[in-house]
């Protein structure tokens, strides 16, 4: 027999609650404008040379916006990856391989990204 | 214990398609597309970081007609995916779950994302 208190704290089978759920909803949210300003990038800097994109990078604020949107798209996209690993992987090994792979891929994504774009605008 | 020929809920092979679920499965597989797709924004990145030849081999690779297909073919997977996702939290908010109001909102979203298409390109090509 559980108490009521017992079964929220247990935070169901997947021992999180409502984390995974509230995590995607926010990350969407973010990326609604986030998206809109990648978008115009994209456009803004199509055909581009080197030096263009390293003078555009050099204002702080195109380079927060920058990793702010790989580093929120890819942690959206790892929440909803899990999902589909969780749905349609059966072998127990199988999704738990999965799993800590697409999180070591996300880490080792955004921390490229971050790094990349630093070495972008104030690289030699 | 022996097992009675129950009546099973009806799967996928038996079920007809209609707007609503064949929009649900698009956006778990434009999701997929996107997330794939981060790889060449990061690669993107990567490129420019490491100097002008390289930046210029990713650029040629962005600009090929298979690179360009491929920056299509993502557009049109993130505006569904925004479109419908904006759809999503309207859900989660607990509006539109009328079944007038799914289908109106569905063929909303197709609209806006072929709207988005076009002019994102279509501003693209011009500038």
């Amino acid at each position: 027999m559980r108490s009521e208190l017992g079964r929220v704290r247990g935070l169901g089978a997947a021992r999180e609650g409502v984390g995974h759920w509230w995590r995607q909803r926010v990350t969407a949210a973010a990326l609604v404008p986030l998206m809109v300003w990648f978008v115009g990038m994209v456009i803004s800097l199509k055909g581009a040379d080197h030096e263009t994109v390293r003078a555009f990078f050099k204002a702080p604020g195109h380079a927060t916006a920058m990793v702010l949107v790989v580093g929120v798209a890819l942690y959206h996209a790892l929440l909803g990856v899990r999902v589909v690993i969780e749905d349609y992987v059966h072998h127990e090994t199988g999704k738990l391989v999965g799993l800590v792979l697409v999180q070591m891929m996300t880490v080792l994504l955004v921390l490229f990204a971050v790094v990349a774009v630093l070495a972008i605008a104030y690289g030699g | 214990m022996t097992r009675k020929n129950r009546p099973l809920s009806p799967h996928l092979q038996i079920y007809r398609p209609q707007l609503t679920s064949l929009m649900s499965i698009a956006h778990r597989i434009t999701g997929i597309f996107l997330a794939v797709g981060t790889l060449g924004i990061v690669y993107w990145l990567g490129a420019a970081a490491y100097g002008p030849d390289a930046y210029q081999r990713a650029h040629g690779v962005f600009a090929s007609w298979i690179g360009t297909l491929g920056l299509f073919l993502w557009s049109v997977a993130l505006f569904y995916h925004l479109s419908n996702g904006l759809r999503h939290l309207m859900w989660d908010l607990g509006h539109g779950f009328e079944r007038e109001a799914v289908y109106k909102s569905g063929y909303a979203v197709l609209g806006a994302t072929a709207v988005l298409t076009v002019l994102a390109w279509g501003i693209g090509c011009t500038i």
